[in-house]
């Protein structure tokens, strides 16, 4: 005889300003089958709607939470049943390092590529009916026909908007009170890296080309495997190293507000495939189609603000993560080059570090690191 | 293609980019990055809108071009067949 046993589906926490969630719908019905990744239900935060996946196999035993229903992190929302023999874990841990890697091996074709970013639909989702299991225009747009239609919002954009703001407030003014910032700037020449990246992207198509944005965070992704004090989360009065780097991404809505979802082992994605992952993450933010592991699972954050003309920006670290990153416009400037005085394209990259869990002279090694990393822009 | 079909496929490719925009009160002489607020990331998904629509792979370089709405017709209806008269 097999013993089943069941397990709780809680409201997972998506951020440290996340205190309670909506459900929205749910994707499975009692029954189905899960699997580890699998898109159980969506949730309404103050961030948005949120796709919340589930980390565990068996099958979803009972419903304990109704859509339209808002209650506080840490909730039950389903049971689970588990067969005997199953590993014990926890029902809402983040994924492993490396599940994303899985997920980057898969095929695609340029043109569903494109199409998912237009249509918002999360390429992990998509099986592939294509040769060798490749995912095709017409299985992209079989799961955006699929995908249930979102009962539409009954709060209006106003409210929802303002309900963000006090969700970036109360993090933000938590995150000043408790931890005593350091703040450091370097300005780094990117003469090479903008010249690389111009002869890379000269004949390649719109859809192939690389942002000055991918090198910048690839560089930060590097450069934190020898600084794991700054890719670490403060948890218990202690700084935990994260096993993976899962740099977040600072990425402003158009209605207002901003999301940082999290790139998935940033340092062992190539250029290409981490500006895909840019690419798809800006297009799922923008849609209101993020997972709950993307807004959960920031090791550090990467802001930039050189779009907006900021010469440098001082980030306020978002807990329970330790740092945070900023990079302002690329500009050109003087310097001297071999005794002369020429014109070179520069940027300021600035660290906001917890004082907690390292101090200025290793913020100082690590900015000076990805400074160096940045010079090599072709091995990056 | 006439300027105002080319036009119209601007907008249209600027309207995914920027879905909040109303498409009649883009001025056609400021530039788009100002108005529509777009940064960098933004840009080039309209630029991957017009590869895919028009078939018009604009070269980096030729970017400022492309900065106003009249610039992105002016640029575009070069470097695309006239309709035939």
């Amino acid at each position: 005889m097999t013993e089943r046993r069941l397990e709780e589906f809680r409201m997972p926490s998506l951020g440290a300003d996340m205190a309670a969630g909506r459900l929205v719908q749910w994707l499975k019905a009692p029954g189905d089958r899960l699997a580890r990744g699998d898109v159980v239900a969506e949730v309404d935060t103050d961030k948005g709607v949120i796709a919340v996946e589930v980390f565990t196999e068996g099958v979803l035993a009972k419903i304990l939470v109704e859509p339209d229903e808002k209650v506080p992190v840490g909730t039950p929302l389903a049971l689970i049943e588990r067969g005997e023999g199953a590993p014990a874990e926890p029902v809402v841990p983040p994924p492993p390092a490396g599940a994303p890697a899985v997920r980057e091996r898969v095929r695609v074709s340029p043109l569903a590529r494109r199409l998912a970013a237009e249509l918002g639909v999360d390429l992990a989702t998509v099986p592939g009916t294509g040769p060798g299991g490749a995912i095709t225009r017409e299985d992209v747009e079989a799961a955006a026909r699929a995908r249930p239609a979102r009962p539409a919002p009954t709060e209006p954009a106003e409210e929802r908007h303002a309900r963000m703001r006090q969700a970036i407030a109360a993090a933000m003014a938590r995150s000043k009170r408790e931890i005593p910032h350091y703040y450091l700037s370097t300005r780094i020449d990117l003469g090479r890296a903008m010249e690389w990246l111009a002869g890379r992207n000269r004949d390649r198509p719109p859809a192939e080309r690389l942002l000055a944005g991918a090198l910048q965070l690839k560089a930060v992704a590097l450069a934190l495997r020898e600084f794991p004090d700054l890719n670490a989360w403060w948890v218990d009065g202690r700084a935990v190293a994260q096993p993976g780097i899962h740099p977040g991404v600072a990425v402003s809505l158009r209605g207002g507000g901003l999301v940082v979802p999290a790139v998935h082992d940033a340092d062992r994605l190539g250029l290409d495939a981490l500006m895909r992952a840019m690419h798809d993450l800006v297009a799922r933010a923008r849609a209101g189609a993020l997972r709950s592991s993307e807004l959960s699972d920031g090791t550090i954050t990467v802001t930039s603000l050189g779009e907006r003309g900021v010469d440098a920006v001082f980030g306020i670290i978002y807990p329970p993560q330790v740092a945070i990153v900023g990079f302002g416009r690329v500009v050109e400037r003087p310097a001297v080059v071999d005794g002369a005085v020429v014109a070179r394209p520069v940027v300021t990259a600035t660290l906001s570090g917890d004082h907690r869990a390292s101090d200025g002279h290793r913020g100082g090694l690590f900015l000076a690191r990805v400074e160096q990393l940045l010079q090599e822009p072709e091995r990056l | 293609m006439t300027p105002d079909e080319i036009r119209a496929s601007v907008l249209e490719c600027l309207g995914r980019v920027a879905p909040e925009a109303d498409p009649a009160a883009i001025a056609p002489d400021v530039p788009l990055r100002d108005q529509l607020d777009l940064d960098s990331m933004d840009f080039l998904r309209f630029m991957i809108g017009l590869d895919a629509t028009l078939h018009v792979a604009v070269p980096e370089p030729d970017y400022p071009e492309l900065a106003t709405l009249d610039g992105c017709v002016r640029y575009l209806a070069a470097r695309l067949p006239a309709a035939p008269a």
